[in-house]
């Protein structure tokens, strides 16, 4: 069964061998240098503050839906940066290696990256962005926000969503482990079909790709099953349903996307997996297999997970834009129709990714006229929030701005989105850096919808501001960058050049890739302006710090709860009225009014086995990949076992006395996110003293 | 349309004694949301089949005809159904906390899935010895590994059948254990049905 592979191969390490640690590559060498720099930093810290335990207890162990969202928003960002830096090796590369005559450094011919390594990097940029940077933070968003939205004290499933985090680490993980040990994954990040079959892939890099793709999506699919319960289920007395906050309906949307479209590209990646190990023949073009099966089941989940990174953030820029106009947000009911039907039609576009692909007209049709159909509701959401803003009392605070841009860079990518929905027009410029323009404008609304909730959300968090200063000036640096990138992207790719290209042939496109790199530069300028904001922040934080309502316009309930945001969330659940409960409360001037009476709050207690399942899923993933059978087989029976184990054990949680939410209630400096004389006991812990 | 209530004090703002969801129903709907994405993988898998169920991609080899045995797959079904009744009746026994009863219907159920799983591999290792093997062709390989991945989820439902039984011999019918057991009865329904469509789509339609 086991395909035969030519190479080294030992049972002890499996493909693994010495040379397969690229020590050689100097530009690998110094990313390793950076990143064993950092780690090595960080844990001296550690030691030095005496902050293992602190890390463990609180962290690592967590169950609190609030901490496992930060920790998934911190995952996020590390791989938006390594993303980012994997975008910048692109465009200089290109900016490098434009015509015959351009100079060649470092073992390249053109420019100072080999083919293959180029190619590696853009399939990392791809994989990165998409799975591990933006759908990671979004999700941390919906952790963090929406059980505080709706008023409950925890997810569903706290034991769960812990689990969900680690697969989803696990998977960055593996990312990561692969630029140090081995290649990635070649083959884009959607995966060429037959490329990444075996007799053109035979090394590792597709492996870590399909595993690390495996592991996060099963991470996003419990993730989206908890979140739906969650709000479904554990909404505060009196929130109907159309009374929940408008983040809310968007994470509902997403997450239903999440739990229908995640197990179809489990099943591709699973049939790609039994190709390149078992010797099946799926996709392989000679044995009676079919390519454009892999293309079409990829892409059916491939679409909806757009849809899955961009209708939170729509759901992000629904409550800043409010709080910013100081008004509701206009047109509510139809916002929640437009947002479903986005979410439904996400099923019924997927054939646009490849009209080029002979599917012949009668089926381009329908997905053309369906790829359309998303423009209505996409429009109303365009309009719904102008008339949000118009009239408003509008204040341009840093949320306020992401948002607005955001609102603007939709308008660019929506448009050429359709045009490149009527498959006339995709023929001409099908596979040309246009294509690559549009779909970056959109993940930016992404990525801007995505810093608007962090500029937003953060005060409520950890109970200080960003700073202002140095926020703004990353907006401004970053919108900058974006327009000068993209909008000569849009050009050279109306002049033809085509996408994922190490070199290129054409010098007249030399000026154009000149301005994409001034334009990286800006976003490299951006970049610094934000460690400055969070350094500034951290800094200052005594100077930041501020009560429950920071913008003194929010609306909605989460800014009911005290500023950190407690682990219990609420001391007495909200009784709901109406839409924007905390904004009518405040109206009413009934913002002081707190519950007279505390009473017992029950809690889960912490666990370390979600973290434990999530080291052996790494252990699985990197054993299959370098096809070590015995670490793979031992880390599946280990999860499992683990499983099982804790089904045995004992899961009464803790309980907190309404006389100790009393205290806390009343002297909040104890009860923040990041102190840590409150937390629950970690029950492995308990049971081993 | 006045989207911010005027608040007066005689609302009560505070759902003092608000109870926490009921444990059981909301393990429920979040089971009934998995099984949903695990429908999706067979939906997937199912779709894979219909694209491969050409002669094209027999590649020279066997058409399923030659494959399926739908006799054999009746006794199957049968057996699988009568694990579905097992399971059912250690159901009839929960209601009256007999643990003796759930304990005899569990062992019943899990001793029957373990027949069937035990006549798919003997399946399976006929035609290996006749050499039909999913490396033969892009239909044998849809073939083999969408009854393969039904079969895993089987043993997955046998082993938790197993941890059950366990649990109800060492803990009893504490909530836990009986949400656990309600949800392995969705579960094993829910395959019970899947092999319905593998029974009808691949041994009956295929052979016929």
């Amino acid at each position: 069964m086991l395909v035969h592979l030519q190479g080294p191969w030992t049972p002890l390490f499996g493909r693994l061998t010495l040379a397969q640690i690229p020590y050689h590559n100097g530009i690998v060498l110094g990313a390793f240098i950076f990143a064993a720099g950092a780690g090595l930093v960080i844990m001296a810290a550690l030691t030095y503050y005496r902050k293992w335990g602190y890390l463990i207890r609180e962290w690592i162990t967590s169950l609190d839906h609030k901490k496992i969202g930060v920790m998934y928003i911190i995952v996020g960002l590390v791989m938006l940066f390594r993303g980012f830096i994997d975008g910048v090796m692109i465009r200089t590369q290109q900016a490098m290696a434009d015509g015959p005559h351009s100079a060649g450094h470092l073992q390249a011919l053109h420019g100072y990256l080999p083919p293959f390594h180029f190619d590696q990097i853009y399939s990392s940029h791809g994989t990165i962005m998409i799975i591990f940077a933006v759908t990671v933070v979004l999700t941390g968003f919906q952790n963090i926000i929406v059980p505080l939205q709706i008023g409950a004290r925890d997810m569903a499933f706290p034991y769960l969503n812990a689990v969900s985090l680690w697969l989803t680490a696990a998977g960055a993980a593996l990312v990561m482990i692969s630029l140090f040990v081995g290649d990635f994954s070649h083959a884009g990040w959607v995966g060429i079909i037959p490329l990444t079959e075996l007799p053109y892939s035979p090394g590792v890099g597709v492996d870590y790709w399909d595993w690390a793709l495996q592991l996060s999506s099963l991470g996003t699919t419990l993730g989206a099953l908890n979140l739906i319960t969650t709000i479904v289920m554990m909404r505060a007395p009196g929130m109907t349903w159309f009374r929940m906050p408008f983040f809310t309906w968007a994470s509902l949307s997403t997450q239903t996307i999440g739990l229908t479209a995640f197990p179809v590209l489990g099943v591709a990646l699973a049939l790609l997996s039994a190709d390149r190990y078992l010797g099946t023949h799926f996709y392989t073009g000679g044995m009676g297999g079919n390519l454009m099966l892999y293309t079409d089941l990829f892409w059916i989940w491939g679409h909806p997970e757009v849809y899955f990174i961009i209708l939170p953030a729509w759901g992000i820029m629904s409550e800043v834009i409010p709080v910013f106009s100081e008004k509701a947000l206009f047109g509510y009911t139809v916002m929640v129709a437009a947002t479903l039907s986005i979410a439904g039609l996400s099923w019924a576009v997927w054939l646009h990714h490849f009209f080029t692909m002979g599917a012949g007209p009668g089926v381009n049709l329908f997905f053309s006229v369906s790829t359309m159909l998303v423009g209505i509701p996409t429009g109303v959401k365009v309009f719904n929030w102008s008339l949000t803003l118009y009239r408003g009392r509008l204040r341009f605070e840093t949320p306020m701005l992401w948002a607005i841009g955001g609102l603007i860079l939709l308008l660019v990518g929506g448009l050429t989105g359709m045009m490149l929905a009527i498959p006339a027009i995709n023929y001409t410029v099908h596979n040309s850096v246009f294509v690559i323009a549009h779909f970056h404008m959109m993940f930016l609304v992404s990525v801007y919808g995505i810093f608007a909730g962090m500029m937003f959300w953060f005060p409520k968090v950890f109970g200080f501001r960003l700073d202002e200063n140095s926020g703004r000036k990353f907006f401004i640096f970053f919108s900058l960058g974006t327009a000068t990138t993209f909008s000569a992207m849009f050009t050279l790719g109306f002049m033809g050049m085509t996408r994922r290209l190490d070199y290129l042939y054409d010098p007249h496109w030399q000026p154009l890739l000149d301005i994409e790199e001034f334009g990286i530069f800006l976003y490299c300028v951006a970049v610094f302006y934000f460690f400055k904001m969070i350094y500034v922040s951290l800094r200052d934080r005594a100077k930041e710090s501020h009560g429950q309502d920071v913008w003194s316009t929010s609306r909605t309930l989460e800014w009911m709860t005290l500023t950190p945001v407690p682990y219990y969330n609420f001391a007495v659940i909200p009784e709901v009225h109406g839409r924007d409960e905390w904004a009518s409360r405040r109206e009413s001037g009934f913002e002081d009014s707190g519950p007279e009476e505390y009473e017992d709050i029950h809690l889960p207690k912490n666990s370390i086995a979600p973290a434990v399942i999530g080291a052996l899923a790494f252990g699985f993933g990197f054993g299959m990949t370098w096809r070590i059978w015995w670490m793979a087989g031992l880390s599946l029976l280990g999860i499992i076992g683990v499983v099982i184990l804790r089904s045995f054990a004992d899961q009464s949680g803790i309980v907190l006395s309404a006389e100790a939410v009393r205290r806390m209630e009343q002297k909040p400096e104890g009860t923040g996110i990041i102190t840590d004389h409150i937390s629950p006991p970690v029950a492995e812990l308990e049971a081993l003293s | 349309m006045s989207r911010t209530e005027t608040l007066t004090p005689a609302h009560r703002l505070w759902a003092r004694h608000h109870p926490e969801p009921d444990p059981i129903a909301m393990k429920t709907l979040g089971f009934w949301l998995y099984m949903l994405s695990d429908a999706l993988i067979f939906a997937g898998l199912f779709a894979a089949y219909a694209v491969l169920d050409h002669k094209f991609n027999a590649a020279g080899g066997p058409q399923i005809k030659n494959v399926v045995h739908p006799l054999e797959a009746f006794v199957q079904t049968v057996v699988v159904f009568t694990s579905v009744l097992a399971y059912s009746l250690a159901m009839v026994g929960l209601k009256a906390r007999n643990r003796m009863f759930v304990l005899a219907g569990l062992l019943s159920a899990f001793v029957l899935g373990g027949v069937f799983l035990g006549l798919e591999i003997n399946d399976f290792a006929t035609l290996v010895a006749h050499g039909i093997t999913p490396e033969r062709s892009g239909l044998m390989s849809i073939f083999f590994v969408l009854i393969a991945t039904h079969g895993l989820h089987m043993a997955f439902g046998m082993l938790w059948m197993a941890v059950m039984m366990a649990q109800v011999a060492l803990k009893g019918f504490t909530t836990e254990v009986v949400t656990r057991l309600l949800n392995l009865r969705l579960f094993w329904v829910f395959q019970a049905s899947i092999w319905v469509c593998m029974f009808v789509f691949v041994y009956l339609n295929g052979a016929f």
